[in-house]
Parts: C-alpha cells; sequence; structure tokens
C-alpha cells in the first residue's frame, strides 16, 4: 500500500456563535496556503495539491470541508433550517478557521465561492493574509439555470448537482479527474449546493469594493479556465480591471474546476504565482 | 446523422444502465429541424423526424444549426461543448416537462455527447 503524505484531523469550533465539528486536511511545511474548496463539492478537490512535493516543501497546504460539506457535521439543529452561504457567513469562516488553526498570515486560494470569498478577504484583511489567489473568480455570477432542481424529491440530488457541474469541467479533462470532481458533487448532502449557490449568484456580488482592495499589501493572483462558462474568462478579467494590481491569467483548456479536473495541466499555471510568493 | 443516435447509445451497455429507468419521448430541434425521440429503459426505442403540425413529446433539447454543429466538433470551442452551456448562450432551450429531463440531465448529456466527431 502507499501511503500518501497527507494527513486529516477533526476539531470543534466556534463560528458565528455556533459549535461545529470541522475537518481539514494538511501536508508540507513553510509558509500556509489555506485552500477553499467549490460550492457543493469539499477538500478533496486539492488532494493532488497536497500531494505535489514541490508544493510541500515549501507550503504547508491545509484543506477543510466546510461544514455542511465533506466529512465536516452541519450544526446541531440543521434538520430544522434551510442552509444557505453567506457573504458575513463565509469570511467569518474562513478567518475563524485561520485563525483557529493558528496560521500566520497564510496565502488563501479558493475557487468559484471560494475564488469570490478571497477578494472579500483581500479587502478585508489584508494584515491576516500574505497574498490571495482566485481560481474561477469573478465579481459576480449571474444565474443562468433553475436551482430549486438541485433539491427537489422527484429528482435525485447527486445526479443532478453532477449533471450540472458535467460541462463545467473542461472537454479535455482527463476521465478519471473529470469523474472524480463529479462523484465529489455526487456526494454532497441534501440542498447544500443550492444552499452554496445562494452566496455565488445572489448574496455575494463584491462589484463595488474591489477597487478598495489594496494589492501591495495582500496582492491578488487571479486563474481562470477557458472553458468555464458560469465564471468566464470575460468576467475574471473584467473583475481584474477594478482590482488595481490584481494579476489574470487563462488557462488554456481548462474549465471550473482546474485543481481537480486536470491537476497537471493546473499547476503549470500555479507553480509560477507560488513561486512569485514565494521571492516576495 | 441523427439515426446514428440509436446504434451509438444501445451499443453502449454503460449508457443503456445509466439510463435503464429513463422512459420518455424526447424532442430534439436543429434548426428548423426536429426530431422525436424515444428512450425505452435507457435503449433507443425509435428516431422519428417530427413533421406533424401536432406532436406530443415529454420534453425538447431545442438548439440552432450553430450551435449543435460547434458542439459536436471533436473538441468544441468554449461556451459550446456543453448543453448547459448553450443554454446559458441563449442557443438552446428546454421545452416540456423540465423535472422530467433534469432527473434524466446526466444521461441525456452522455447520449448527445455520443455524435461528437460523427457529425
Amino acid at each position: 500500500m502507499e501511503i500518501e503524505a497527507i494527513t486529516g484531523r477533526y476539531g470543534h469550533l466556534e463560528i458565528g456563535g455556533r459549535t461545529y465539528r470541522l475537518y481539514w486536511e494538511e501536508a508540507g511545511s513553510g509558509i500556509p496556503l489555506l485552500c477553499l474548496h467549490t460550492a457543493g463539492s469539499d477538500a478533496r478537490q486539492y488532494r493532488a495539491l497536497l500531494n505535489d512535493p514541490e508544493v510541500t516543501d515549501r507550503f504547508r497546504v491545509i484543506a477543510f470541508d466546510m461544514p455542511w460539506h465533506g466529512k465536516s457535521s452541519p450544526p446541531v439543529g440543521f434538520q430544522d433550517e434551510e442552509y444557505q452561504l453567506t457573504t458575513e457567513g463565509y469570511v467569518d469562516l474562513v478567518v475563524t478557521v485561520s485563525l483557529a488553526l493558528r496560521l500566520d498570515r497564510p496565502v488563501v486560494m479558493g475557487c468559484s465561492i471560494g475564488g469570490r470569498v478571497v477578494l472579500e478577504l483581500a479587502k478585508r484583511h489584508p494584515d491576516l493574509f500574505r497574498a490571495v489567489i482566485g481560481l474561477q473568480s469573478s465579481a459576480f455570477a449571474q444565474r443562468y439555470f433553475p436551482i430549486d432542481p438541485l433539491h427537489k424529491p422527484n429528482i435525485h440530488g447527486g445526479e443532478m448537482c453532477a449533471a450540472y457541474c458535467y460541462g463545467l469541467v473542461g472537454p479535455g479533462a482527463p476521465l478519471e479527474h473529470r469523474w472524480e470532481t463529479l462523484w465529489h458533487y455526487m456526494q454532497g448532502g441534501p440542498g447544500v449546493f443550492k444552499g452554496d449557490l445562494h452566496f455565488y449568484s445572489m448574496d455575494g456580488d463584491v462589484s463595488d469594493r474591489l477597487s478598495e482592495i489594496d494589492t501591495s499589501a495582500c496582492p491578488v493572483f487571479m486563474l481562470t479556465g477557458e472553458y468555464d462558462y458560469s465564471c468566464t474568462p470575460e468576467a475574471s478579467q473584467e473583475t481584474a480591471a477594478l482590482i488595481p494590481g490584481a494579476e489574470l491569467t487563462v488557462m488554456k483548456g481548462l474549465g471550473h474546476f482546474p485543481m481537480s479536473e486536470d491537476p497537471d495541466a493546473f499547476r503549470e499555471h500555479l507553480m509560477p504565482v507560488l513561486n512569485r510568493i514565494i521571492a516576495d | 446523422m441523427i439515426n446514428a443516435l440509436q446504434t451509438l447509445v444501445n451499443d453502449n451497455p454503460a449508457l443503456v444502465r445509466r439510463g435503464r429507468w429513463t422512459d420518455a419521448v424526447m424532442g430534439l430541434g436543429i434548426g428548423e429541424r426536429n426530431w422525436l425521440i424515444t428512450i425505452r429503459g435507457g435503449r433507443i426505442d425509435k428516431i422519428e423526424p417530427e413533421d406533424l403540425a401536432v406532436v406530443s413529446c415529454d420534453f425538447a433539447i431545442r438548439g440552432t444549426e450553430d450551435a449543435w454543429t460547434k458542439f459536436w466538433q471533436p473538441m468544441p470551442p468554449p461556451r459550446h461543448h456543453d448543453i448547459s452551456a448553450l443554454i446559458r448562450e441563449g442557443k438552446m432551450r428546454f421545452e416540456g416537462n423540465i423535472d422530467l429531463l433534469l432527473a434524466n440531465f446526466l444521461y441525456l448529456k452522455l447520449v448527445l455527447e455520443t455524435l461528437r466527431g460523427r457529425v
């Protein structure tokens, strides 16, 4: 048996006045690199990065499952609630986890909803984060598809979430990685993906605050896949143009889940960014 | 061209298994041309031109000729590589029982993709 370098642990912490049992994985040592998964998925999306010695030789890579996702539990009483991710709740979550893990000014990298929230973090907390990397990052995403079918008793939620995301993977992605990416979606809890999309296309519009980001205090790097029709390269370009000093790379051939749909292609774009952060 | 779907799907055991609970008549629109595709247990039972003024189907996926042409290229361009992408682009539309369509969406996406590189 080949054993990976990743370790996983559970912690109990208070976020927004409620106690959560939270799961995270990590590997490596050096500058902390805190990774945020996409809506409706979990931290397994970063397993290739966590297993990449060229990264973990220099970075302590940490990826946690948001509450309600993966192996992190929903809060006590969840059965009577509708889960909805908000800007305030999401910012509070990332800051709380970072402080609870005693990370020293981590780099925070997030994809999709995570790519959005890192912009909020760069604006609000340049003292807490040394740089942000937004994958599939845009100020806002227009809703183009009904989301109620993601959580409806006559439609299998897991199959629906996977169908929803199927084409968001680039058409050239290796099959094994495409289907593992979709598997994570098939395993999400009922209504969780839908609840995350509340932030993505309802609550989380950061457009009017982008110009206030000080990239000299907290550099902003953006990487967007060419085939993403949810957060399009054009949307990322418009967003980057509003952030003085932000740097955007469009990743040819990739879709909405670069770190999990095609890890080898993704690292070609990520490594130069990580090298820049090390050099600074 | 569309008739090739029948063999491509029915000779694909994994795809038939994925659609084993799918029973529906699907309308397929390519520009001005329309077909009715009858699916029974994940197999394509028949494909007929939709040439009557009054037709009945459970749901339909209709798109522009250009949308389908690009969708079926071996490596389609961005925003034309997926049914959902083309919905977003306004180049495809759904009709009929949307819940039934979406309950079988992954299967239907894979069915329609079988023509990729063959059109």
